[in-house]
């Protein structure tokens, strides 16, 4: 006879634990080396509390408590981090540096083999704005994707407001531009040509905001945008650029892949936003960014950036990494 | 925000992996293929092997409904199916990058001919029994166009429905009608229109983003 457990959520036996033991150790000393403390957060909160975050990722779980008060299961470490903060640091002077190693909870859609309940290993520095934050995000997370074996992995680098920025300055309506972005905020290049055929605006002008989603790659896709767009793409991309300028100087540059389409989700992100890849796995390794907003929100306005890594699937990148080089050695 | 997707396919090292549409989009997408210089025949071939390899690309051969997931887990990089197919599983992750323009049919609401009594129905029996292979586009469609449906999903030939009685109309694509005229049904309105799409892995257009472009502009030279 056997019992079932929730979709979504699995056991874990102890040859997986210690090797995912194993990762968080190697990580945790990374980011302690970089002056990160662990925090560990309540898995419950008040679901008020959590929606603070606004257009964060939505708690999945809810449920009420012996009061009748409305809990939920955290969706990320984020918003309880930045609760955390204005709480606990209200007279600290800033800047604060937080890692975790934790789970988080998201609703699993039928028979797609996800997890509901997830690891999740990052850090959150609160009080440090662009681009010198971002540029200390970005070298913690290279070190870690080190520490993980995963030599190969790159981090794509975008700005969560520059596509957006860029139809301001063409002058596209409000009503256009909240369209154009959800097409690109979901990866539909063919219905953002489409919208885009469809402005008021010059040819060259459509060419490039067909084209800017497409750019990708090192630091040549700055002159390549430049050159498309002139002054207006140049305002647009001061940011990132300067981001690029700041991660480049701490030795990080060729770790990183500049992606002027990347837009993550219509949520927190305010500026800098970053995805993980690895060549061994054909899913996001993690995402974070540049979320200046939302400590306000909690009562404590201060500039902020961090990033989360899933853990699970760092470990399924770290041996699909340790395979491949056994057998490049056994050739 | 949904859930974590937990990963087991490893993205490909060697050539480009590009998922091909059995079915009604294979000869076209075969054709396409050809001219950028892909060697098909041994597709077209009777092999019952499901993976070819052909010049830079390695095709590999499935159901177009199985192509968006893949993609998605970068089982394949690349996938060529129609948007009906993306339409319907709109929850999947992965970039659309280009229109190729053929395999143009219409996703249709269709009831049986004569006087159109749909929304006699509607009015009178509270909502429409819809019958159809696109549950989601169907309910989609309903909803947005502010009327009630009782959604019937069905595998096999969806004009069967009306006919027998199970439904009160259809939503189905069409190429030519010929079956919906075959079996007295006609057209009663358009939802969506839908032609073949190239889509790509997350990592893989990362990753591997000149080779994908490169063969996004080779197809479109190809297909236009």
């Amino acid at each position: 006879m056997t019992h079932p457990i929730p979709p979504g959520t699995r056991d874990v036996l102890p040859d997986e634990m210690r090797e995912l033991r194993m990762l968080q150790a190697r990580l945790a000393e990374v980011f302690e080396g970089f002056g990160y403390g662990e925090v560990a957060t309540p898995t419950v909160e008040y679901d008020e509390v959590l929606a603070r975050a606004a257009a964060g990722a939505p708690a999945a779980y809810r449920f009420f408590d012996e009061r009748g008060a409305l809990l939920a299961l955290r969706s990320d470490l984020t918003a309880p981090i930045a609760r955390l903060v204005a709480n606990r640091f209200a007279s600290s002077e800033p800047p604060f540096r937080f890692f975790y190693n934790a789970r988080a909870y998201r609703a699993v859609r039928p028979q797609r083999g996800q997890a509901g309940e997830f690891f999740q290993a990052g850090i959150e520095l609160v009080g440090s704005p662009a681009p010198e934050g971002t540029a200390e995000v970005l070298e913690v997370l290279s070190a870690a994707l080190d520490a993980a074996g995963l030599r190969r992995a790159v981090i794509g680098l975008g700005d969560a407001a520059l596509y957006r920025q860029l139809l301001e300055e063409l002058g596209v309506g409000e009503d256009d531009r909240a369209r154009l972005l959800a097409l690109l905020a979901s990866h539909d290049h063919v219905g953002l040509d489409m919208e885009v055929s469809g402005l008021a605006l010059s040819d060259s002008e459509k060419r490039l905001l067909m084209r800017v989603p497409m750019l990708r790659g090192g630091p040549e896709v700055l002159d390549e945008a430049r050159e498309l767009g002139g002054e207006a793409m140049a305002r647009a991309l001061e940011r990132l650029s300067g981001t690029y300028e700041a991660a480049a100087e701490r030795g990080i540059g060729d770790r990183l892949s500049l992606d002027l389409g990347l837009l993550r989700d219509l949520g927190y992100y305010t500026g800098a936003i970053l995805e993980v890849y690895d060549p061994a796995l054909g899913h996001v390794l993690g995402g974070g960014g540049r979320y200046d907003e939302l400590m306000g929100r909690f009562g404590r306005p201060l500039p902020a950036v961090g990033f989360a890594l899933f853990l699970e699937r760092l470990h399924i990148a770290q041996a699909e990494e340790e395979r491949i080089a056994e057998e490049e050695v056994g050739r | 925000m949904s859930g974590v997707a937990r990963p087991t396919a490893a993205l490909s090292q060697g050539p480009l992996r590009l998922a091909v549409p059995r079915g009604a989009l294979l000869e076209e997408t075969l054709d396409a293929l050809d001219r950028i210089g892909a060697d098909t025949a041994e597709v077209r071939g009777d092999s019952r092997s499901l993976i070819f390899e052909a010049g830079d690309l390695v095709l590999v051969t499935m159901r177009p409904s199985d192509v968006p997931t893949y993609v998605e887990a970068g089982a394949a990089d690349v996938g060529i199916t129609g948007k009906d197919v993306l339409m319907e599983q709109s929850d999947r992750v992965f970039y659309e990058i280009s229109d190729l323009a053929y395999g143009g049919c219409r996703m249709v609401l269709a009831g049986p001919g004569g006087e159109d009594r749909l929304a006699e129905q509607e009015r009178r029996l509270g909502a429409l029994r819809i019958a159809t292979k696109y549950p989601r586009i169907a309910e989609r469609y309903f909803d947005d166009t502010g009327r009630a449906a009782e959604v019937i999903e069905v595998k096999g030939s969806v004009e069967l429905a009306p006919v027998s009685g199970l439904a009160d109309a259809i939503v189905d694509l069409v190429d030519t009608g010929r079956t919906l005229a075959d079996n007295g049904l006609v057209i009663r309105e358009e939802i969506a229109s839908s032609t073949a799409r190239l889509i790509a892995n997350r990592v893989a257009h990362k990753l591997r983003a000149k080779e994908i472009d490169d063969l996004v502009e080779r197809l479109r030279e190809a297909t236009t």
